[in-house]
């Protein structure tokens, strides 16, 4: 088990290099001179070499490289090339709002999809089953930014039950946080909601037709117990994996509802870097989210083997 | 043969059905799947449900337990009386209430039917917190109690144990543990030993017995096999089409059927009897095989682990025309010798040698070539045709691949259709159109389309009913005579060994523990294991095709 883990570990340490080979190309090898890309039009050939000597451009590649990982190892991750802050300080600043928005957003996402998933599969082919089918099909045709609206029409607008945009962190209080938060989660769940129901829904049809579901039964078991207690934990393993791509598909989510909700957290900060070509940002960014998927896909694997005592590498 | 010959006359009726009619929900139309079934078991008596798969044994079962699927099978006439009470009348509630406090079911597969992510120990405990208020350490024992009844050992490791970590026998007791913790009146045990290994069967029987007489409990035992059926019955049912056809003691029913279907599923029962060794002239041995050994290493970089043998320095060779059995309980190795020779995976050391050539260690190319002298016929013909090919195209497949040209080969797939017994039209319709056995034939036309010189039959005939049993050995005997084909005939079936094999070879561990001709093997064990696989045989002194005594025991 401990041997597992170590190997799982270990085994993340290529991809985060390929991941790092890739985001240093990237500003390398795009067409043109980075530099002149980084000043823009107007540069004047002074402000060139200054920007290519303080990048480090006149070096050979492999220098480039071997200085830019050293830095990175050491947690510097370069400058802004329009605010002149450390990119560190400006991801700590605004991943934050984030991570919180995320977390919320798949918890509740969590909440409701399984409850609907197992109800559809226990009432198969009954209308509850066709309802939790419809809003599936619905929940994953609807665009984000539609719901986002939709929501902001309904609740902000009209209802005035809400607050139309902003961000207030939890420290400030749990309903200003909340009563900010929940619109943009809600938005983001819906898709989520919709793709873990129908997992959980999957899952559970196959692990209901079970020989285990029939002895519980044959046990006199209440029928909660057998869904809950016997089925679900069987069912889990499928929908801790789509709940993890999930979570991980929500970093890219954000961008577009931080965008509508006007939450200053790492989307936002994202689509500014790219607007503003401010490539140290878009790095660091790209690093980031990749380690957090190379993160998330590992805390998965290591949840199977609590789920399955089967699993044991 | 000693059968339980005892009277219930004064016993108390412990569950009475009549006329239950059980349908296809939502379709009146359709002939009915119980038809007017009506039985009668009193206090500590054993009544056992015979019939062939689809005769309606396991839906009579989950009636009574009210498990029938939800939206698929509905009761729509008849009595189950329990405690004065008609089950099928009794609210969900009511129902769950009766379940393991007073009737209690086992199931064929202990593989499956015990919740593989909760330790046995809770599944048992769960009864209790079902049915009873018991404080922590009062369930604790009551738990470690009946798994001691059950004998199992090292209770409290085996509490603690997941259903993977424990044999099939194991896990059967622990399913017997479950249903009987509460001491129910009626155990209802569906096929409880089929899936076991033949000295497993005979334990679980014997336990089944004992804990019966201990608390007096009613048992329907439902089977197919009758062995098991005249070492333990009392009163036999026979079922046929969803109806009963007979009903008598067990005695009774053995030696004088009165009913043409019992009759024939009587005579269809293979005899432990083998067949005479034919002495004859010197044949060309087709395969060889010598200093065969499997070894499985398990461990990794880290942990260095004993490797498992699952095969150590076989040896036999097969004539041309001859079979040779190979027996052997489950994990005795005999699979993995088929596998080796079909080189469906490698050998670790040794010689195969069919038809002239050493093949064991020939490259997955080089070797394609000589696959069509070798060809194999699997267990289960429900998963091992694709669903989605005709049977002409999964026919022709081999001989394609071989370069035969596609029209000749057609031709001859008909003529192969016709040697295994199929009609003409089978050739352009699907395997799902097909039953058990037919698909059985379909898969050993397939073998045989490649003209080899030894087939190899891996339990080919396990999943099938006695009497389709009975044709494809048949067939098989007969495919024999005219293609004068080798068989390699893997089983774990004394009685089916007995009627098709020249020569027997037993496994146990990965090893030969005997070798000798049929005759030799079955009427004189010198092994102690060959021994005690012939005395777990389940009715074992009874001749079921002649209604009598077994003469030569």
């Amino acid at each position: 088990m401990l041997g597992y883990i170590i190997r799982r570990i270990l085994a993340v340490i290529p991809v985060m290099v390929i991941v790092a080979v890739f985001v240093f190309l990237l500003l390398r090898l795009t067409p043109g001179d980075p530099a002149a890309i980084i000043a823009g039009d107007m540069a004047t050939p002074a402000q060139l070499e200054r920007i290519r000597t303080s990048l480090g451009l006149n070096d050979p590649l492999h220098v480039q490289f071997i200085t830019w990982v050293g830095l990175l190892l050491q947690g510097e991750l370069g400058t802004s090339l329009i605010s002149n802050t450390p990119v560190t300080s400006m991801i700590g600043q605004r991943i934050w709002p984030t991570f919180n928005i995320a977390v919320l957003t798949i918890v509740l996402s969590v909440l409701i999809a399984v409850p609907m998933g197992v109800l559809a599969a226990w009432r198969h082919r009954t209308w509850a089953d066709y309802a939790v089918m419809a809003f599936s099909v619905l929940g994953f045709s609807i665009p984000v930014f539609v719901i986002g609206y939709i929501f902001i029409q309904v609740f902000s607008l009209e209802l005035r039950w809400l607050p139309v945009q902003g961000y207030k962190a939890p420290s400030e209080g749990l309903w200003a946080f909340l009563s900010r938060a929940i619109l943009p989660c809600l938005t983001l769940a819906t898709i989520y909601v919709a793709l873990i129901a129908r997992m959980t829904r999957a899952s559970m049809l196959e692990v209901l037709g079970e020989d285990y579901i029939r002895t519980a039964r044959a046990k006199g078991v209440a029928e909660q117990i057998v869904l809950f207690r016997h089925a679900l934990r069987n069912a889990a393993v499928p929908i801790m994996t789509i709940i993890g791509t999930g979570f991980a598909l929500l970093i890219g989510g954000v961008v577009v509802t931080e965008s509508v909700f006007n939450i200053p957290g790492i989307g936002r900060l994202t689509v500014d870097a790219v607007l503003a070509r401010d490539y140290p940002v878009i790095q660091a960014m790209i690093l980031l989210t990749s380690a957090l998927y190379v993160f998330i896909n590992l805390v998965i694997d290591l949840s199977y083997t609590f789920f399955d005592p089967r699993i044991r590498y | 043969m000693k059968f339980k010959n005892r009277t219930f006359d004064d016993a108390e009726t412990v569950l009475d059905i009549r006329n239950l009619t059980v349908k296809l929900a939502g379709n009146e139309t359709a002939e009915p799947v119980l038809d007017r079934v009506s039985l009668k078991i009193r206090a500590g008596e054993t009544a056992c449900l015979v019939g062939e798969s689809g005769s309606g044994k396991s839906v009579t079962s989950l009636s009574v337990m009210g498990l029938l699927p939800k939206g698929s099978l509905v009761a729509t006439g008849g009595t189950i009386d329990m405690d004065g009470k008609d089950l099928l009348t009794l609210s969900p509630q009511a129902m769950r209430e009766m379940r393991a406090r007073r009737i209690s079911m086992i199931f064929q597969e202990p593989m499956t039917a015990l919740n593989p992510v909760m330790r046995v120990g809770d599944q048992i405990e769960e009864v209790l917190d079902t049915h009873a208020r018991l404080p922590g350490a009062e369930k604790r024992r009551r738990v470690l109690d009946i798994m001691d009844q059950v004998h199992l050992p090292e209770v409290e490791r085996i509490y603690r144990s997941y259903p993977h970590q424990l044999s099939g026998g194991q896990r059967q007791r622990i399913m017997i543990a479950m249903a009987l913790i509460l001491e129910p009146k009626l155990l209802i045990a569906d096929e409880p030993t089929t899936a076991l290994d033949v000295t497993t069967q005979q334990q679980i029987l014997s336990l089944i017995g004992e804990l019966q007489e201990k608390h007096g409990t009613a048992v329907l035992f439902i089977t197919h096999d009758m062995g098991v059926v005249a070492e333990i019955a009392d009163t036999v049912h026979v079922m046929r089409l969803g109806r009963i056809v007979e009903q008598a003691p067990v005695e009774t029913l053995l030696r004088h059927p009165q009913k043409d279907y019992t009759k024939k599923l009587l005579e269809a029962v293979p005899s432990l009897t083998p067949r005479p060794y034919q002495t004859g002239e010197e044949r060309e041995t087709v395969l060889r095989v010598s200093g065969l050994q499997k070894i499985y290493s398990t461990g990794t970089i880290f942990v260095r682990r004993e490797p498992t043998r699952a095969a150590t320095d076989v040896a036999f060779a097969v004539e041309r025309g001859r079979t040779l059995g190979i027996v052997g309980e489950s994990g005795s190795g005999k699979s993995t010798v088929a596998r080796c020779i079909m080189r469906l995976i490698d050998p670790t050391a040794g010689e195969v040698r069919v038809a002239g050539k050493e093949i064991a260690t020939l490259s997955r190319r080089e070797l394609r070539p000589l696959r069509k002298h070798i060809q194999i016929v699997f267990q289960d013909p429900f998963r091992s045709l694709n669903p989605r090919w005709t049977i002409g195209r999964s026919l022709i497949e081999g001989p394609l691949n071989l370069g035969e040209d596609k029209r000749k080969s057609l031709a001859r797939a008909a003529e192969l259709l016709a040697l295994v017994g199929l009609p003409e039209d089978a050739i352009g319709r699907y395997p799902h159109q097909f039953s058990g056995g037919q698909r059985q034939r379909v898969a050993i036309a397939r073998a045989i389309a490649m003209e080899p010189d030894v087939l190899v039959a891996d339990e080919a005939v396990s999943a099938l009913d006695v009497s389709v049993q009975a044709q494809v050995l048949e067939l098989l005997d007969s495919l024999q005579k005219k293609l004068g084909i080798a068989i390699l005939f893997i089983t774990h079936d004394l009685r089916v060994a007995a009627q098709i094999c020249d020569e027997v070879v037993v496994m146990q561990h990965g090893r030969i523990v005997e070798h000798d001709t049929a005759w030799n093997v079955l009427s004189n064990p010198q092994h102690a294991y060959t021994r005690s696989l012939i005395e777990a045989a389940p009715g074992r002194f009874w001749d079921f095709a002649n209604f009598r005594e077994l003469r030569s025991a």
